[in-house]
């Protein structure tokens, strides 16, 4: 097992960060009329394992004793859609997203059938089930229109969490539904005390200063990251003290050569390598998006200020051409297309203005 | 009681034996359950509404209706307990029909469903096992809620099932964006529009509310909790109940202060824009609209700084629409940005509104906004 995994908190009290969020959470789960929750934050900042730790206080350890199901679902058009379902005797955990547009199917079959059980075990410290719901920003509207009446209908019986990244894109309806918790990144030195404590209990020994600093920088408040990449320099160099140099994921070099390629050269030429490189990218699954962000990042670094903020409109602008649209590739290499031009036009234009003076 | 209510309406319902093990403690209810209006009279802030509802109470004609406005205003509320008063709980199951966005709701599905319903006769007992007289009128009310998610063509076949069962149901369409209901449809309708909750009947109900709670609150803490749900009694009720829970759970309570609804509610402190770092109060009269913060490293200048601090603030976790909504009313009332700035920065929001709904990346769009602003806000 990772680390990420062995050294994640179980319960609210060993949960490091956020502490008034973690009493606040320990408040609602101590009283039956807990409301459907929305959590949302940052990649890593810790979601899923403060709903976790909710869990565990709302019912005790038995909610970490979990089965997988394969669960099969019919549409009407008689397609068959495979999900998997991790769950408790108290819960359940669905990503509907694995569905693209069959989601609304799955919640509402699952979200009905628990609504009409009661719950078996008797003992159990609260008669609602929770369905948590991850990914509940990549939700369609049909879904979550299914979510609205449901999540009122059945309160009794259901309580919903749903974990996403940002609310922007979840209808009102649903927001007005759910208490909306929202989970920071940690900061500096909350990550630092995050890494010695795994440092210790992992019997990693001692964290040299500068190479945590690193570590925590470069993960960007992503704790899980941070956590992965300290692991895996343990595993590259045991002798920490050695100051090892920070353990790069392929794929961010990777977009940051093609950052540089993009400065280097403006030619039909070079776009054509580049996207040989975006292929490359997108057929290791980085989400397009990620890539799109991480070489624009690089690429602004590398460019005079006045294009700056140019470069970045346009990413915004191929980003959200991305969504709609259906190729991927397109909209990347446009966006490459644009910027290149954008910097030799910006040269240009500094030699054209040199020769006016001379006129 | 409403939990029970729905709970009887609920799939336990033929199971006598179970439905008494079932009723259960309402005090374990989410107050916005609890809550909930149980008679029209209930219903706050509503009054044009309520009142012409009445009059349909005593004359028990009633005429197709179609209610719209934002969420938590009271619209579904406002329906069942029309329903309930005019049939009694007896009758209630046999005469009210209630579909809404999880149920299946194909054209053929609607029709059979229906035509099932409305086939039997309703049959009328005015005086019910709670010993209330009802009007109980000689018809059957179906219920669309969340109609806006219906299809074009679901809503053009629901005008002959409306026709063909105009004699025994009356249609009562519930929806947020009215503009998503068919013309045809609409037409047929009485419309009634639900508005944002005004503040003094928000501020009753919730102090109600408080007092059978037994919470202590402050005026101040409700007047917080009424401007941080813009109207959304939902909300309100549910932050009240968070914040309730929090202060119970230490011996003596803690009191409630203003600023535990605002972290409740996710807002930034008041005086804080996209500009600066949520997590710093204070400072009245930062330019808000000049993205400059104060914890971001002191040397960084122009794009880096904008660059930065919207790092820091997704960082933070607030969602691109939170941070639109808040820079929006600061940029609105900021005292010396003339009406041009405005409008540039009208713009740019409303694009980025656009995108994020197409579901495209926050930060990049924050980031867009950001420069944008900065840029006109900061005229060579
Ligand atoms: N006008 C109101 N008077 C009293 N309580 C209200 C009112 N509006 C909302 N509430 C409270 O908010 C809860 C939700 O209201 P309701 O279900 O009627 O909202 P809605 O208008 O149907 O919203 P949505 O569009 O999200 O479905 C109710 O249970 C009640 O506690
Ligand atoms: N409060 C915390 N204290 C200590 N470690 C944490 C905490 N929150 C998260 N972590 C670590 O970070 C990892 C990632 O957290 P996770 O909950 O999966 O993030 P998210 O769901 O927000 O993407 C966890 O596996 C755990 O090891
Ligand atoms: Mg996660
Ligand atoms: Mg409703």
């Amino acid at each position: 097992m990772l680390w990420v995994d062995d050294y994640r908190p179980r319960t609210l009290n060993e949960l490091h960060y956020h502490v008034r969020l973690s009493q606040r959470l320990k408040s609602l789960a101590g009283s039956g009329d807990f409301p459907h929750l929305l959590f949302y934050g940052p990649s890593g900042a810790g979601k899923k394992t403060r709903i976790a730790a909710t869990l565990n206080e709302l019912f005790g350890g038995g909610v970490e004793k979990l089965k997988i199901d394969q669960r099969v679902f019919i549409t009407p058009s008689r397609k068959k859609l495979d999900v998997n379902v991790v769950q408790s005797n108290y819960h359940i955990e669905l990503t509907p997203s694995e569905v693209g547009n069959y989601d609304r199917i799955v919640i509402q079959e699952i979200l009905k059938e628990i609504a009409q059980t009661q719950q078996v075990d008797v003992s159990a410290k609260h008669r609602f089930k929770v369905v948590v719901i991850n990914e509940a920003d990549s939700l369609s509207r049909d879904a979550q229109a299914a979510l609205r009446r449901t999540m009122e209908k059945y309160m009794t019986n259901l309580r919903i969490i749903l974990c996403a990244n940002s609310t922007s894109r979840l209808i009102a309806p649903i927001k007005s539904r759910c208490l909306l918790i929202r989970v920071a990144a940690p900061s500096h030195e909350e990550m630092l005390t995050v890494l010695n404590h795994v440092a210790k209990r992992a019997g990693a020994g001692l964290l040299p200063q500068d190479m945590a600093d690193e570590i925590i920088t470069d993960a960007n408040g992503n704790m899980r990251k941070a956590i992965l990449v300290f692991e895996a320099m343990k595993m590259q160099s045991p002798d920490l003290s050695s100051s090892p140099p920070i353990v790069k994921p392929d794929w961010e070099t990777y977009c940051y050569k093609v950052g540089d390629m993009i400065i280097q050269e403006q030619t039909p030429q070079r776009v054509m390598e580049v996207r040989a490189k975006l292929y490359e990218l997108l057929s290791h699954c980085i989400p397009p998006t990620i890539i799109l962000k991480t070489v624009a990042d690089r690429v602004v670094q590398k460019v005079d200020e006045s294009l700056k903020a140019d470069i970045m409109h346009w990413a915004a602008i191929y980003e959200n051409r991305m969504r709609l649209g259906n190729k991927k590739i397109y909209h990347l290499e446009a966006w490459v297309v644009k910027v290149m031009s954008l910097y030799k036009q910006f040269f240009l234009g500094i030699e054209l203005g040199d020769l006016d003076d001379f006129i | 009681m409403t939990a029970n209510f729905f709970q009887a309406r609920g799939p336990s319902k033929k199971k006598t034996g179970k439905e008494k093990e079932s009723i259960i403690n309402p005090s374990l209810q989410p107050w916005v359950e609890k809550y909930r209006p149980e008679t029209i009279d209930d219903v706050s802030s509503q009054e044009h509404i309520v009142s012409v509802l009445q009059k349909t109470l005593s004359s028990t004609n009633l005429p197709h209706m179609l209610f719209y406005g934002p969420p938590g205003t009271g619209k579904t509320s406002t329906i069942l307990a029309l329903a309930r008063q005019l049939f009694g709980p007896d009758n209630f199951r046999t005469r009210v029909l209630e579909l809404n966005a999880s149920d299946e709701r194909g054209i053929s599905i609607v029709r059979e469903k229906v035509k099932n319903f409305a086939r039997q006769t309703p049959r009328a007992e005015t005086v019910a096992s709670d010993g209330k007289k009802y009007p109980c009128p000689p018809y059957k009310i179906i219920i669309l809620d969340e109609a806006d998610s219906m299809t074009q063509d679901a809503q053009a076949a629901l005008r002959r099932i409306m026709e063909n069962y105009a004699r025994i149901t009356r249609f009562c369409l519930v929806c947020n964006y009215v503009t998503r209901i068919i013309e045809p449809l609409a037409s047929r309708c009485s419309k009634f529009r639900f508005k944002p909750l005004d503040s003094s009947s928000a501020r009753q109900r919730l102090g109600n509310i408080a007092a059978a709670e037994q919470v202590p609150v402050n005026q101040a803490v409700i007047s917080t909790l009424i401007s941080t749900s813009s109207g959304d009694l939902r909300r309100a009720i549910t932050y009240l109940q968070s914040a309730a829970r929090l202060s119970g759970a230490t011996e003596p309570p803690t009191p409630i202060f203003p600023q535990d609804i605002q972290e409740i509610a996710g807002v930034f402190a008041q005086t804080v824009g996209v500009d600066v770092p949520p997590t710093q109060s204070g400072d009245e009269d930062i330019d808000m609209a000049d993205v400059t913060p104060l914890t971001v490293k002191a040397d960084l200048r122009g794009f880096d700084l904008i660059r930065e601090t919207v790092k820091l603030l997704i960082r933070e976790g607030y969602s691109a629409s939170q941070i639109l909504i808040q820079l929006h009313d600061i940029i609105v009332e900021h005292p010396t940005l003339t009406g041009r700035q405005k409008s540039a920065c009208a713009l740019t929001m409303a694009e980025a509104d656009k995108a994020l709904c197409d579901g495209a990346d926050d930060e990049l769009w924050i980031l867009e906004v950001a420069l944008r602003v900065h840029k006109v806000s900061h005229p060579e």
